[in-house]
């Protein structure tokens, strides 16, 4: 295990924070738009969101 | 009602907390540090043994207080014996002229002395044996599955002898099984294929769910935590998704654009695109058994840890702070147990309805690209 | 790699094995059995609702055939009642057309009496007045033609008269 990659793995995981936290703010913004639409919103934000977390999760594991 | 809830967690928080924590307590030798990160990883880890706690006696010994599990190991034959032969790693089973030592939870083959070779990186290289043991993993799983099959088998019986009104405990699931069959089922796999996927996502659901709750009590099983079960669930998943999979289904991997080009023109585009598709089929799985390992394997690390700070600190500002710390952690963990249940099984619905695509669906798609 | 270092094969192989048999068990023990007895209590709610749904139209049906024949009816005596309100209006004028009728032609028969009594009297008296006239004519003349002169007289008058005619 080498900085550079514990650092790159970091920049990662900032960036898929960053990328989650705008699914569920947009997502809260849609639903406050349209509340009527809750379940499609929720379902299409979980998969988006579930996509990014495993590009995370493969940068943490490349680290490992 | 939300302040019953608040004292119901406190009152399972304080049967976790100091169950746990007295698994560790425990003054060695070693430092400190060292010992709660090994304590941590073999935690992690499956055993062989299904030890409650460890302490060490006056006499300087560690006493572990558990049971033992039975060994099934195949190497040139069946060897199986109980699990406290081991004694814990520290000495050498002899089984049908066969030499075997337990080794960082793992069983390698040795000669009768119990020599272990190392490579350069510190790592074992004796022969594995193939090893089929009823580990504390296994030995959960045989627990979760029979409180399962028990607690649905009584609830199906409610509803025969209570004119179908479920009773008892019945009340509390039969809503989280119509929440999965009308908010997850339903809408991803559509109204005509449902039903055949409803077993699995109920049996997956309550399977990750139950498994996870139980990684939280005292005993300490970290069953979802761990890639081999993960990578069962998701195998599952993925059999299932290809094996039901309709034509449109595979039409949408091999030929996505249909006939909205001439085929010379899609001939560039499926170089890059068929390969995607393909790759997605795995990929969609490999995610699943990723997110579940890696969200109950992290839970786990951040909470020993923090139950770990305690003993590190030992004085009156951090102790209390690193327990106020693992206290809210617990309680996202429960969260977090349901969460990655119903993510698994809202993944599975969905890829089951791409699998299980309807025709209909599919023309409304080429009408869709036709209009553009 | 860790990840495949930690891969425990017999570990899959029983999570394989005691999920697939749990998964059998509980589809044929439990959740075919559960979802079944929901679906049928929900198709039986729906039937109840839908039953019910009917027997309200039905209600509804049967007040609307109420409020129609009530309707009816009211319409019918209605209708009665302005018949017999005419019937008595035309009975009431016809009764005084009638009488009408009869005074007119009593008054009518009592005027023709009336009329023939007048000629008869009126008869009677000129026959009266001329057996009179005659008489005293007969004495004027018989006076008159006693003497010669007043004869001559009267036949010249006479003739005067006479030739003005």
């Amino acid at each position: 295990m080498t900085i550079p990659a514990i650092v790159g793995a970091g920049l990662v995981v900032i960036g898929v924070g960053i990328g989650i936290g705008q699914i569920g703010g947009k997502a809260m913004e849609a639903i406050a738009r349209q509340p009527e639409s809750y379940g499609k919103i929720q379902t299409a934000m979980l998969i988006a969101a579930a996509l990014i977390e495993g590009i995370g999760f493969a940068a943490l594991f490349a680290v490992q | 009602m939300q302040r019953k809830i608040l004292v119901r967690l406190l009152l399972i928080f304080i049967f976790i907390a100091p169950l746990s924590v007295s698994a560790k307590d425990d003054t060695g030798n070693k430092d400190k540090k060292t010992e709660i990160k090994e304590y941590i990883d073999h935690h992690l880890k499956d055993s062989h043994d299904f030890s409650l706690y460890s302490y060490t006696g006056d006499d300087g010994q560690h006493h572990y207080v558990g049971f033992s599990l039975p060994v099934i190991l195949w190497s040139d034959g069946l060897h199986v014996f109980a699990s406290g032969k081991f004694h814990h790693g520290e000495e050498v089973v002899e089984s049908n002229g066969k030499y075997f030592k337990l080794y960082h939870s793992k069983i390698y083959e040795t000669d009768a002395s119990g020599t272990i070779n190392y490579d350069e990186e510190h790592h074992a290289t004796n022969a594995k044996p193939l090893d089929l043991s009823i580990t504390k993993s296994v030995f959960m799983i045989i627990i979760t599955g029979l409180l399962m099959f028990f607690l649905f088998r009584g609830l199906a019986r409610t509803y025969g002898k209570n004119n179908g009104i479920p009773s008892g405990i019945g009340r509390f699931f039969e809503p989280i099984v119509l929440y999965i069959r009308d908010d997850i089922a339903r809408p991803n796999i559509g109204e005509k294929k449902y039903r055949k996927y409803m077993p699995f996502l109920l049996t997956v659901f309550f399977f990750i769910w139950f498994l996870n709750i139980f990684g939280l009590t005292p005993l300490g099983v970290n069953v979802t935590g761990n890639i081999a079960i993960t990578t069962a669930l998701a195998l599952l998943t993925f059999f299932i998704t290809n094996f039901t999979g309709t034509k449109d289904y595979w039409k949408h991997i091999f030929d996505p654009l249909g006939d909205s080009m001439p085929w010379i023109a899609k001939i560039p585009l499926y170089i890059i695109l068929i390969p995607i598709e393909v790759l997605g089929i795995f990929i969609k799985p490999f995610s699943l058994l990723i997110r579940l390992y890696a969200n109950m394997q992290a839970g786990h690390i951040v909470l020993m840890s923090l139950i770990g700070l305690m003993f590190i600190f030992k004085n009156w500002i951090g102790s209390p702070l690193s327990f106020g710390l693992a206290f809210a952690i617990s309680l996202i963990e429960i969260l977090v147990a349901l969460l990655q249940a119903y993510i698994f099984t809202m993944l599975s619905a969905l890829y089951f309805g791409f699998a299980a695509e309807d025709h209909d669906h599919a023309e409304a798609h080429e009408g869709e690209i036709q209009h553009l | 790699m860790g990840l495949l270092d930690e891969f425990s094969l017999g570990l899959f192989f029983w999570q394989t094995l005691l999920f697939l048999l749990l998964l059998f068990l509980l589809r044929k023990y439990a959740w075919k059995p559960i979802l079944n007895a929901v679906n049928d209590r929900e198709q039986g709610i729906k039937d109840a609702l839908a039953a019910a749904e009917n027997a309200k139209k039905e209600m509804e049906n049967l007040q609307a055939d109420n409020e129609k024949l009530l309707k009816e009816a009211r319409a019918e005596r209605d209708a009665m009642l302005k018949e017999a309100r005419e019937l008595k209006a035309k009975m009431i004028s016809d009764a005084k057309d009638e009488a009408k009728a009869e005074g007119d032609k009593m008054i009518a028969n009592a005027q023709a009496a009336i009329q023939s009594e007048k000629k008869a009297a009126l008869a009677d008296i000129k026959t009266q007045v001329a057996s009179l006239s005659v008489e005293i004519a007969e004495k004027v003349v018989k006076e008159e033609l006693s003497n010669k002169d007043k004869q001559l007289k009267l036949v010249e008058t006479m003739l005067g008269d006479a030739t003005l005619n």
